[in-house]
């Protein structure tokens, strides 16, 4: 503890170039967990999808649609509780650049499945009352300035793309889990029918009893519909999720080696930094030898100061991207639902700042333990 | 009067270690803005390069992407008879109306991907200038046979000439691989236009695309059909419609550059502000010997900032050679606005290799500022007594 004054005497002896190393660390860190935190949203959102539902969708791809006629015979599949079904509107508002999900669904039977989309009872009735009705996510109602009960309209890219839909606002959803996301939009799969006449589901969704059973469950419906006009293929919820992630291609292998090159350029400058301090502090580093202070002491001692330096760069870098995306709360324009800095990242993040102290750290401090006393006192001269 | 380029020259050489770690920061800065521009303008070269300005790409009213647009075949063979359409060698009108559709298939790695499927008829090579068969031969018409791009080949299963592939339930027999100069019809498998109606659709075509007779009479071509009550369609030039296609993701592919590397030089910098600071601070006696001899602040300023720029020149070329390598990976995503996967190369291009010098230079540029200004104000006493 004694050798603590020492330290931060060494830390204050040039502020400047320790304030602009620290930056420098916070500037890669905030980066690096910002780059992360893209990587572990992506993959809460496979887990969003649950194990307990399944979801049938055209074996061709899912811009195919499946006929109304499947919903009778999917209710009677052993292993399957409930079955309701969705379809893809492509909504848009305004600018189709402020993308966002519209999804028709059967109402009756797809709120009860998804106890993730959260209504307060009374909004649910109204909305369940009115054919024009819509749920929206919170986030996507603060996006555009919505407010309940208001009646928006929207255009599809999908059906009549001249056409104006409009839809009035009967119900807000908090999601239970933020991944879930908050900027999707519901309406009712007969309103979609009713006004298009041509809509079709575009994928079931069934509910088992036993997750156990999703294989089999799987094999019957699409061995059922093999030979059909639309065969089917069908999987766990969770699956189809990560297939919707897998479509952006290695998105992984990017980011990371991002998160390299990052790693590796802060790490020149704050060896940089740390070899420059280390080299103007030679003779000071001789006399504490002479003193009596070991190699090993002295190593220590710069491998601390080092290491002071980009933790302390690392928890502003950390704290400033937790905070500022806390605050901001994005959500990547919609494609990142429930983005935030994880405690598991700022963690991951701050040990990468004790490495980088480490290993800058470490030229220096090697230098200071093989320091020959006489040869450096003697250039003092 | 200025001082002499070896001046600098000579004291970078004096401290190696300081300059190479400051470079390699800023060349490792320079390759991160590098290689993102690069994924960007790649996959835009793709989309852009797929459309040519002499043909006309017809849609159904208010469709953007060809997945939503339906054009049944009376209005498709409505649209095969006007007269501003260029004849191919046999006199035949140079038109394509094709079948377009996604279909779900297995990466070779993990995941699957949403692959266009073409329905083409034999035209659509003479419309198409950039488009040739490379290996295998061309599809016979009336049998399920197709042609796979070449980008396709090693990224999925059964590519192979010979080889099936099943969709739609139906196999399909792969008898050629084409080329598409990188753009994004080498991601496409393309079949005859009258096997695919019946496994996918039904009687609707999606597009109907043809060459124009003259390019330069596009606006009349354009406003005879949209105003054609018959048709309700969209006539759009093919070079603008594929651009349009790739702007959401290169704009976000751009921010991400600017937005990365933005942060990452903010670090770089003030590692250079420190190598400099040090710098001058190691040569005071130096400089009250420069400015004693007469030398101007001013000229003690620029020397100091040509060295930190001289730093930043070598960081920057680091960065251009390290993304080198880079250059022609191919890689692939999911065109969102098309929801199509569209495989590219990385591009990195002369002009590219020299905006990241720039962007070095700007980054020693302000990372020397502050300290060639202390240099330039030094008090010529105090600073020569330190020696």
């Amino acid at each position: 503890m004694k050798y603590l004054k020492l330290i931060r005497a060494n830390l204050f002896r040039n502020k400047r170039r320790t304030v602009l190393t620290m930056c420098s660390v916070a500037a890669a860190l905030f980066l690096f967990v910002t780059l992360r935190s893209v990587l572990t949203t992506l993959d809460d959102a496979k887990e969003v999808g649950s194990e307990t539902r399944m979801v049938t969708r055209s074996a061709i791809s899912i811009v195919f649609a499946l006929p109304e006629a499947y919903y009778q015979w999917l209710q009677t599949v052993p292993g399957v509780d409930n079955v309701t079904w969705a379809s893809w509107f492509g909504g848009v508002y305004r600018d189709p650049k402020d993308f966002f999900a519209t999804f028709a669904v059967d109402a009756e039977t797809y709120l009860p499945m998804y106890p993730e989309i959260n209504v307060p009872a009374q909004q649910r009735e109204a909305f369940l009352a009115e054919r024009t009705a819509a749920i929206v996510g919170s986030g996507l109602m603060e996006r555009f300035g919505w407010s309940l009960n208001q009646t928006i309209s929207l255009r599809s890219s999908i059906y009549s793309p001249s056409e104006e839909w409009p839809f009035t606002i009967r119900a807000v959803y908090e999601p239970t889990n933020p991944s879930f996301g908050d900027e999707n939009f519901f309406f009712h799969y007969d309103y979609l029918y009713e006004k298009s006449q041509y809509a079709q589901p575009g994928w079931y969704i069934m509910l088992l009893s036993d997750p156990a059973a999703a294989a089999s469950v799987a094999e019957t419906i699409d061995e059922h519909y093999k030979n059909s006009r639309a065969a089917t293929r069908t999987e766990t919820e969770r699956a189809f999720q990560t297939g919707f992630i897998t479509m952006y291609g290695n998105i992984g292998f990017l980011l990371n080696a991002i998160g390299m090159a990052v790693f590796f350029a802060i790490l020149f400058v704050a060896a940089n930094t740390m070899m420059m301090s280390a080299r103007e502090r030679v003779n000071e580093q001789a006399v504490l030898k002479t003193l009596g202070f070991s190699d090993g002491l002295l190593f220590a001692l710069v491998m601390t100061e080092a290491a002071v330096i980009t933790v302390v760069g690392g928890v502003l870098g950390v704290a400033t991207a937790k905070l500022l995306f806390g605050l901001t709360g994005f959500q990547g324009a919609g494609f990142l639902p429930g983005f935030e800095i994880k405690w598991s990242t700022a963690v991951v993040g701050l040990v990468i700042a004790v490495f980088l102290g480490l290993i800058s750290g470490f030229v220096p401090a090697w230098q200071a333990l093989r320091l020959p006393i006489s040869q450096t006192l003697r250039r003092v001269a | 009067m200025k001082i002499p380029v070896i001046y600098n020259l000579r004291s970078l050489r004096q401290r190696p270690v300081s300059t190479l770690t400051t470079a390699v920061g800023m060349g490792l800065v320079v390759l991160v803005f590098i290689a993102m521009m690069a994924l960007s303008r790649g996959f835009r070269a793709a989309l852009v390069d797929t459309g040519s300005r002499e043909n006309v790409i017809v849609l159904r009213k208010g469709s953007d992407t060809e997945l939503v647009s339906g054009i049944g075949r009376n209005t498709a063979q409505t649209i095969a008879a006007v007269p501003f359409i260029a004849r191919g060698p046999e006199g035949r009108p140079m038109v394509s109306p094709e079948v377009y559709v996604l279909v779900s298939l297995d990466r070779l790695t993990e995941g699957e991907a949403l692959v266009v499927a073409r329905g083409i008829n034999p035209e659509a090579f003479e419309v198409r200038k950039n488009v040739e068969i490379v290996e295998g031969r061309m599809i016979k018409p009336g049998s399920p046979e197709i042609l796979i791009g070449k980008s396709i080949v090693d990224r999925f299963a059964n590519t192979g000439i010979g080889d099936k592939i099943n969709f739609a339930s139906r196999d399909w027999t792969v008898v050629g691989h084409f080329a598409a100069s990188g753009s994004a019809f080498e991601s496409e498998i393309w079949g005859e236009n009258e096997q695919f109606m019946p496994a996918f659709r039904g009687e609707v075509f999606q597009s109907v695309t043809f060459r124009m007779e003259d390019p330069s009479a596009f606006e009349s071509i354009k406003t005879s059909l949209e105003s054609d009550p018959r048709l309700q369609v969209d006539a759009l030039r093919e070079y603008d419609f594929y651009a349009g296609q790739s702007a959401l993701l290169s704009q976000i592919l751009n921010f991400a550059a600017v937005f990365i590397a933005g942060i990452m030089a903010i670090g770089a910098i003030f590692g250079a502000i420190n190598t400099m600071y040090a710098a001058v601070g190691a040569r005071a006696p130096e400089i009250a010997v420069l400015l004693t001899l007469g030398f101007r602040p001013f000229s003690v300023m620029s020397s100091f900032l040509l060295e930190a720029t001289m730093i930043a020149v070598l960081g920057g070329l680091l960065g251009c050679l390290f993304s080198l390598p880079i250059n022609g990976i191919v890689t692939s995503t999911t065109n969102w606005q098309s929801f199509s996967e569209v495989a590219f190369a990385f591009r990195v291009t002369p002009d590219l290799l020299l905006r990241g010098v720039l962007f070095a230079v700007v980054m020693g540029f302000i990372g020397g500022f502050f300290p060639a200004r202390r240099a330039a104000k030094q008090p010529v006493v105090q600073a020569a007594r330190q020696a």
